[in-house]
């Protein structure tokens, strides 16, 4: 192997081995989220919960651990494994409040905590929500092609 | 068996879904605001043309949990509120439906930020 072909082999080495290992956490790690909502549904339901109310009980408490671990810090340090495993479930959209809350209070209760929670995850609420406002145009003018 | 596919369904759908973003953020640059932008539309997309609700049926969490179930809540909303309160339901049946996820990271993320202290920048 010569200097050059050794050298093209290092770089697809080193481009390749971090986005296959990213993307394996990724896996394991978002995966084991999904899972676990899974379990915590089944307990609730254990509890005597009702099975719509346990759902919304689910994304609330993933919400509420999502944020304790963002206050602890360990939040960081399981997205920096996990990336986008962390990032795709609700506890990344958790995460993008509490982070920027927590991090910017400095700044005051009402410009730095109060107005920066929603910098990372507000575009996330406008273009849901119209696109939501889209959706219904459609199904409101169109409702029976549009059942979802 | 089929206790072990309850829990196999969503982990192996959930992780499928975070490894298409982790390909989008490790190939692409897209920040993950984009991402998660991208998630929540596309679920509601999904959801508006009736092939997110199917996937739920098959990998309940896999597919409730990620940001794409996210926009099926405000999909849902907005239909559930247009079937009863008709056009009205446009405008506020996408808040409606997603307004557990919002009220609770709005609750929690204030009281967590009254209590912890952010990383000095």
């Amino acid at each position: 192997m010569n200097k050059e072909n050794y050298k093209k082999y290092v770089s697809m080495r080193a481009e390749k081995s971090p986005v296959f290992k990213n993307c394996l956490f990724a896996f394991l790690i978002g995966g084991a989220i999904c899972s676990f909502s899974q379990l915590l549904c089944d307990l609730y339901v254990l509890l005597g919960i009702p099975n719509d109310a346990a759902s919304i009980l689910v994304s609330v408490t993933l919400i509420f651990i999502a944020g304790l671990l963002t206050g602890i810090g360990t939040f960081d340090k399981i997205a920096k494994v996990g990336g986008a495993g962390t990032l795709v479930p609700i506890t990344g959209f958790a995460n993008a409040v509490v982070s920027p809350a927590i991090d910017n209070k400095a700044e005051g209760f009402v410009l730095g905590l109060g107005s920066k929670m929603f910098i990372i995850a507000g575009p996330v609420l406008v273009y849901g929500t119209v696109a939501s406002a889209i959706y219904g145009v459609f199904y409101y003018f169109w409702g029976g092609a549009f059942s979802l | 068996m089929e206790i072990l596919w309850k829990y196999a369904a969503p982990f192996i759908f959930g992780g499928f879904l975070c490894v298409i973003a982790q390909i989008f953020i490790d190939k692409t640059r897209l920040t993950p605001a984009r991402i998660l932008v991208s998630y929540v539309v596309t679920g509601v997309f999904l959801s508006a043309i009736g092939v997110f609700e199917p996937l739920i049926d098959i990998f309940g969490f896999g597919a409730k949990t990620p940001l794409l179930g996210f926009g099926y809540i405000l999909a849902k909303g907005t239909r559930e509120a247009i079937d009863n309160y008709g056009a009205m339901g446009i405008v506020t049946g996408g808040i409606g439906g997603a307004a557990f996820g919002i009220g609770a990271a709005i609750i929690f993320g204030y009281v967590f930020a009254l209590l912890f202290k952010g990383k000095s920048k």
